[in-house]
């Protein structure tokens, strides 16, 4: 920016728009001033405050699970099978006598790990789509815009089932099917803020130095967009988290014997008429990071950019 | 406006033709013999040799896609790979469980949701506000199949209060009822949520309005002033809702059609991709993704309808 301060010419008025009065230290300070508040205003957030411990803990438990666990997630035990929770199973054990506590840390280890490459990926890519939306010529954006809505809204489930009726089910065809679904929100957001920075002075001064496209949209574009992006990928991972889960519960998804939330659902299914104990646990852990995840993007998006959301 | 409902059309036509082109290259992407991938390793050679021919797998690839959506225009959707039963009977005779399920749903969310909604927008930042909006944002954030699986262990296997499984009697309208009660409930949960808080936001919204404000000056009850004036204004946005979340609501009763093993139309499509019998999953998809096409269609349309800005924008 410190190159622009001499070219504007414009007395009283740096390039930041700040009044020339205030030192660099004192703007330093009162951005300092404005975190502290925002960090005060998330810490006294109770919903922020709660998604945060439920996040944490979801990415401990999926983390640490080979220390936490107290078996081996895929030893049978036979005789001991479908036993309520107890001291030695916290969470009782399955139809084939394995300690369901153990499988769902492993699972949770499957959920973060859809979690982790879906939402990246699908940010990644739709951040770069969006650009091109915003940047590139009109019909490019119509059609792209066309596309976003139409997938956005599709129904995943009916999608995926005739996917899998020629694929058959695997872990990959999962998270295929969670990056294309998702690729249109974030598109959608980066698209919006390309065309409002669009026309703004500093990109038209550095595209009259000659910049070129890749370095306006890195360099200006990409910081402006990435604090909404990574609230929405919060928001996004309990989506993607219940499409894991969905689809495995399904047998659509995650193969069995591998621990995941859905497949410990359709087995507990299976027998639930025997025990409520496998859909209980398989649940929990399901509702705790899908609430996690949303409290805290709402939190986080309530403090820093009230705009977005429409609602509370 | 007839411009924009001819545009409007004809944009619909595009997406399902687009739907039926990706079902249909699906199975041209696999490597392999089509009709073999098709019918599964369990069909025999007469079977693969009768679909070959129905199919009209020796013309080309554009041939044969022109011919499959000609015959799916005209209702033709192809026949049962096991039963040899036209698809079109098959669906038409599901459809209706699944109609009902998604009516039930959305009936009982709109009447609890719209009202909440309203009730938070009068008193904001009130307990009753609160306490709406924590519920709402944890019936969205909880998913749907969970609801259907917890609500079946609950009511139907602990409490015994209502039926499992299935869709009730034919003719009995109680028993039939009574089956709807649970799948309906499960997929409506999170729409409640979804409806309240759009409702509020714009009520919110409406509320600050001027004219709301002379209504008030003119000495109107409260009572006429929000469900007379500003709901009428403030519901619009939630239609448009309905139209784009209704991916997502068949979604869900697909799901809930699984668990409670309902015969509609998504429990078709996945007994069919269970069964390997593309044919069924390739009519029961393309039909769902019709039904959402309609849904979105006929929202947008009343938009416009009720707003002349929207019809520029097309």
């Amino acid at each position: 920016m410190n190159r622009f301060e001499t070219q504007t010419g414009q007395p009283g008025i740096d390039a930041s728009g700040l009044p020339e009065h205030l030192s660099e230290d004192e703007v330093r300070e009162s951005a300092a001033r404005e975190r502290r508040e925002k960090l005060r205003m998330f810490l006294t957030n109770w919903q922020g405050v709660t998604g945060l411990i439920l996040v944490t803990l979801f990415f401990a438990s999926a983390i640490f699970a080979p220390w936490i666990a107290p078996y081996d997630p895929n030893a049978l035990d036979i005789p001991s099978r479908l036993v309520d929770p107890s001291l030695e199973h916290l969470a009782g054990t399955d139809q084939l006598g394995r300690d369901t506590f153990s499988r769902i840390l492993y699972g949770g280890r499957v959920a973060l790990k859809i979690a982790a490459i879906g939402v990246s990926v699908a940010l990644v890519s739709g951040l770069i789509l969006g650009m091109i939306a915003g940047f590139g010529p009109r019909w490019l954006d119509n059609l792209l815009l066309l596309v976003f809505d139409t997938v956005r809204a599709f129904p995943t489930i009916v999608l995926a089932l005739a996917t899998v009726a020629l694929t058959g089910p695997s872990l990959e065809l999962v998270l295929a099917i969670v990056i294309i679904t998702s690729i249109p929100q974030y598109a959608r957001v980066t698209r919006t803020a390309t065309l409002s920075l669009k026309n703004t002075d500093f990109i038209l001064a550095e595209r009259s130095l000659g910049a070129g496209m890749p370095r306006m949209l890195w360099h200006h574009v990409m910081p402006n967009v990435i604090g909404p992006l990574m609230i929405l990928a919060a928001m996004e991972v309990p989506v993607v988290v219940t499409v894991e889960a969905g689809l495995s519960f399904l047998g659509l998804g995650v193969l069995p014997p591998t621990a995941s939330w859905g497949t410990i659902l359709n087995e507990g299914y299976l027998v639930i008429r025997d025990t409520p104990w496998m859909v209980v646990a398989g649940g929990v852990p399901l509702i705790l990071t899908t609430l996690g995840f949303t409290f805290l993007g709402e939190a986080l998006r309530d403090i820093f950019d009230p705009r977005m959301g429409k609602g509370r | 406006m007839l411009a924009y409902l001819i545009k409007r059309l004809g944009l619909a036509l595009a997406v399902i033709c687009t739907v039926v082109l990706v079902l249909f290259s699906l199975l041209y992407l696999i490597p392999g013999d089509p009709a073999t991938i098709a019918l599964g390793p369990r069909a025999t050679p007469e079977a693969i040799a009768r679909y070959a021919e129905r199919m009209h797998l020796d013309e080309p690839i554009w041939r044969q896609f022109l011919i499959y959506i000609g015959n799916a225009f005209t209702g033709d959707l192809g026949v049962d790979i096991f039963s040899e039963r036209p698809v079109t009977a098959i669906i038409l005779d599901r459809l209706g469980f699944t109609l009902a399920l998604v009516c039930a749903a959305m009936g009982w969310a709109m009447l609890i949701g719209i009202p909440l909604g309203c009730l938070s927008a009068v008193m904001p930042n009130t307990a009753v506000d609160r306490i709406t909006g924590v519920l709402s944002v944890s019936t969205i954030a909880i998913p749907s199949f969970l609801v259907s699986i917890w609500a079946l262990l609950i009511f139907a296997v602990e409490l015994r209060w209502l039926p499992a499984i299935g869709a009730g009697e034919p003719g009995e309208t109680l028993d039939q009822l009574s089956h709807l009660v649970l799948p309906a409930f499960a997929v409506g949960l999170s729409w409640v949520g979804y409806l309240a808080r759009m409702v509020r936001a714009s009520m919110l919204e409406v509320m600050g309005e001027t004219y709301i404000r002379s209504a008030r000056a003119f000495g109107l009850r409260p009572r006429k002033v929000v469900f007379g004036y500003a709901l009428r204004v403030a519901i619009l946005p939630t239609i448009t809702l309905i139209g784009m979340g209704f991916g997502g609501l068949i979604s869900s009763t697909v799901f809930a059609e699984i668990i409670f093993a309902r015969p509609g139309i998504g429990k078709l499509i996945f007994d069919s991709v269970m069964a390997r019998n593309f044919p069924v999953v390739q009519g029961g998809v393309i039909v769902a993704t019709t039904l959402y096409i309609l849904v979105v269609l006929i929202s947008d349309i009343l938009i416009a309808w009720f707003d002349p800005r929207v019809r520029e924008s097309l």
